[in-house]
């Protein structure tokens, strides 16, 4: 059963910098939006891009990430031939190892993709915020007959020494890649996203795994070698709204980004629908004393507050005269009556008691208050004084 | 209960709601945001522990078996049992058949009914909104050592509530049915029928039989009625809520208790959910001049303008200035800039002008068809 393009999607990261949210869940399986977890977006990316093939590599506390994707059926992706699998380390004759780099986890799965010997190889993160169409990349790949290539985006230039930067000729290959540049030569960062010819990627995984000096990932190993190796490598130029959130601060701003009229991430394209799962809860009630403006707001939720520049999930209380002002609230927490919470994160079932304040400072530059949070099912009794910036598990 | 297969009777009167079930079964009526009517009685079943449901036809079943397809959202996709649709009967289609009542389509099926490794039938009707575990029902019918057991609610009259074409029971002291009628007109209360029954499949298919073979094709009043002496006939009470949709009016009602919260809450418990059709929509999105109260919103709403005392379904748009109060605004539909609605409900994917004015009364509502572009 020979397919045109397989996909496989790391998605076996921590996430060490998002803290108490990552402490029992893998990042790609962190909730977003008020609904989605963050590997909606690129299992979505690959049904509406007619890719049926998805390997999802996973290592890092993959339990909820493991039952979340299910059969895959929630994006489609239950299907007779190919569909979603779940490719987590293993055991093998020789002993156990665990996924060493990017590299090495897809190193590790060469027989599963050759169960379906597709001519090409997708590779993807299952935590990057975007909506995009691989089919049009793909045909870039052929119509370049490139061995490699690399999706790349403009980043603002000051922020570019935290990616990957392409250094690019006037025909858009690639002769040059810096991982975390100090001084960036350009501002077009891989977004992570790379398509491979897989017979030539095999050669260099094979040299790769070979080589005990490397750490086994694609922007610091393979990708180099196949530059050094003279492979033609293209970059492919993306420019819709594309996010890596690696941060507290980053994924709250992420959330916010959604908040305007317009936002550069449109949820409601009828064309491009991000997939998720659908909880067994009715539509949202405001109730009489509610009050809710420039906000996202999910089913289940009962609002009898005030809901101000935020994000609700699914499921979320929020009491009378509390106020709820630049937040996301996670599914099925509760804002208990008269509690007021301001820039912050509260996480899946988290209590905030009547009476409470989370976060909430003022100074003269607002833009400055760092983000409060609260872990999952954290319990804040009331009448209690969470100051901005706490992070409480 | 996995003794026991659920039929969905669709045969049902629904003359009231013509408006409403122009080109659709009752059963498919869209209801509270994100629902269709028989996601109730589906639900029920399938918390109750059936996994077995056939749903027995009558006409303009296309909307309903696009809900439904495989059966996948009420956990009835199966490999052995599971979701079954029940055809009419091939004669049906000729434009010169008249329609005789519901046994001559549960005649049709008998070979699904007898087939069935269940010993007992639910068999039970989409217009009554509740949350039901039919467990307990199950063991008084069995208890009691009846034949059919009905299950009712007694309901007071309330101020401009009433049940049209409501089957009313007389009891007993020892709840068995001493007489039931089919009241023609409307009434404000009393022993009202939920139009569900327990039956064993052994008596279900005799009754079938007895009847046809004497030309009687109402299921109700033939086969049971008739049968008041012949058979020992329970009835079973049931007190939580319930709302039954037979006008209109009643249609109207039963959406806008939703928007309080004890009868949200009692409906759609978290471990007895309410499952339905799954559309990935995302959340509603209130913008910087929305001003929402009193109502329910779904997922995929855009609301620039005032919403009061109203139901939005999946992916209304409400422009800026609009104003929409004590209305029920169906999935898709868009309210055009400076447009007012009052006591209005829109069908789906219903279009409202700009600026217009559009208003029914609390005991009138205005009903606008679906794909109307006003």
């Amino acid at each position: 059963m020979r397919k045109d393009c397989a996909a496989m999607v790391l998605a076996g990261g921590q996430g060490s910098r998002l803290g108490v949210l990552t402490k029992k869940l893998a990042k790609p399986a962190i909730p977003f939006g008020g609904k989605y977890r963050l590997i909606d977006f690129t299992l979505s990316n690959c049904y509406h891009s007619g890719i049926d093939t998805v390997g999802v590599l996973t290592q890092y506390q993959p339990l909820e990430l493991h039952s979340y994707i299910g059969s895959g059926s929630h994006w489609d992706l239950d299907r007779m031939k190919g569909g979603v699998y779940i490719l987590p380390p293993f055991v093998q004759a020789s002993g156990g190892i665990w996924y060493a780099g990017t590299a090495h986890a897809i190193y590790q799965n060469m027989s599963f993709i050759e169960q379906f010997n597709p001519a090409y190889l997708l590779v993807l993160s299952g935590d990057h915020i975007y909506k995009m169409d691989y089919s049009l990349m793909l045909d870039f790949h052929k119509a370049s007959q490139a061995d490699a290539t690399i999706a790349v985006i403009q980043v603002p230039r000051k922020e570019a020494r935290r990616f990957g930067i392409m250094n690019t000729a006037p025909d858009g290959r690639i002769v040059e890649f810096e991982e975390k540049p100090k001084v960036p030569k350009n501002n077009l960062a891989s977004m992570g996203v790379y398509i491979f010819t897989l017979d030539v990627l095999k050669r260099y995984l094979e040299q790769d795994d070979k080589d005990s000096a490397s750490s086994h990932d694609f922007g610091k190993n393979v990708i180099p070698a196949m530059l050094a190796g003279g492979q033609k490598m293209m970059a492919y130029r993306f420019d819709g709204y594309w996010k890596d959130v690696g941060t507290l601060e980053s994924l709250w701003e992420a959330n916010m980004d959604l908040l305007s009229d317009t936002p550069g991430l449109d949820l409601h394209d009828a064309k491009w629908r991000i997939s998720s799962t659908n909880p067994s809860w009715p539509p949202h009630l405001v109730m009489d004393t509610g009050k809710i403006v420039r906000s996202l707001v999910s089913v289940g939720c009962r609002i009898a507050g005030e809901v101000n520049h935020s994000v609700l999930f699914s499921g979320v209380k929020v009491g009378r005269g509390a106020v709820v002002r630049n937040s996301v609230v996670m599914p099925d927490a509760e804002i208990g009556p008269g509690a007021y919470v301001d820039k912050a994160i509260i996480g899946p079932g988290a209590v905030v008691g009547p009476g409470s304040m989370i976060g909430g400072e003022t100074t003269a530059n607002q833009e400055e208050v760092k983000v409060t949070v609260l872990g999952e099912r954290v319990a804040i009794p009331a009448k209690e004084v969470v100051s901005s910036g706490s992070i409480l598990e | 209960m996995k003794n026991v297969l659920g039929i969905i009777n669709l045969h049902e009167h629904e003359e009231l709601l013509s408006t409403l079930t122009g080109h659709r079964p009752l059963a498919a009526l869209p209801f509270g945001g994100r629902f269709r009517l028989i996601d109730f009685i589906l639900s029920n079943m399938v918390n109750s522990g059936i996994h077995t449901v056939g749903v027995l036809t009558k006409h303009r079943f296309r909307s309903l078996i696009d809900h439904l397809r495989s059966g996948k959202e009420w956990d009835l996709a199966r490999k052995q049992d599971g979701l079954f649709i029940l055809p009419p009967p091939d004669h049906i289609h000729y434009s010169n058949s008249i329609y005789k009542g519901d046994l001559e389509f549960f005649y049709n099926n008998l070979d699904f009914i007898r087939k069935s490794s269940q010993e007992y039938i639910l068999i039970a009707g989409s217009q009554i909104v509740c949350n039901i575990n039919f467990n307990d029902a199950f063991r008084f019918h069995l208890e009691r050592g009846a034949d059919i057991t009905l299950l009712y609610k007694t309901e007071r009259p309330q101020p401009g509530r009433t049940f049209t074409m409501a089957t009313l029971l007389n009891l007993d002291e020892d709840g068995r049915v001493a007489d039931m009628e089919i009241k023609p007109g409307q009434i404000a209360g009393g022993n009202i029928g939920m139009e569900m029954l327990i039956v064993a499949k052994t008596r279900l298919v005799e009754i079938i039989q007895d009847c046809v073979a004497r030309g009687q094709f109402d299921f109700t009043k033939e086969g049971i009625i008739r049968n008041l002496r012949r058979y020992r006939i329970y009835a079973y009470p049931y007190s939580g809520y319930m709302a039954r949709i037979d006008s209109v009016q009643s249609f109207y009602r039963a959406n806008l208790d939703l928007l309080k919260p004890e009868i949200w809450e009692s409906l759609f418990s978290q471990d007895e959910p309410i499952y339905t059709k799954v559309r990935d929509e995302a959340p509603a999105q209130y913008c910087e001049d929305a001003a929402v109260r009193n109502s329910l919103v779904a997922n995929g709403c855009i609301i620039e303008g005032r919403v009061e005392n109203s139901l939005l379904f999946r992916g209304v748009r409400i422009a800026r200035g609009a104003v929409v109060r004590d209305s029920i605004i169906m999935q898709d539909s868009i309210i055009q800039s400076n447009a007012t609605l009052d006591n209005v409900i829109c069908d789906k994917e219903v279009c409202i002008s700009s600026g217009k004015r559009l208003s029914g009364d609390a005991n009138f509502v205005m009903v606008i068809d679906k794909r109307r572009v006003v």
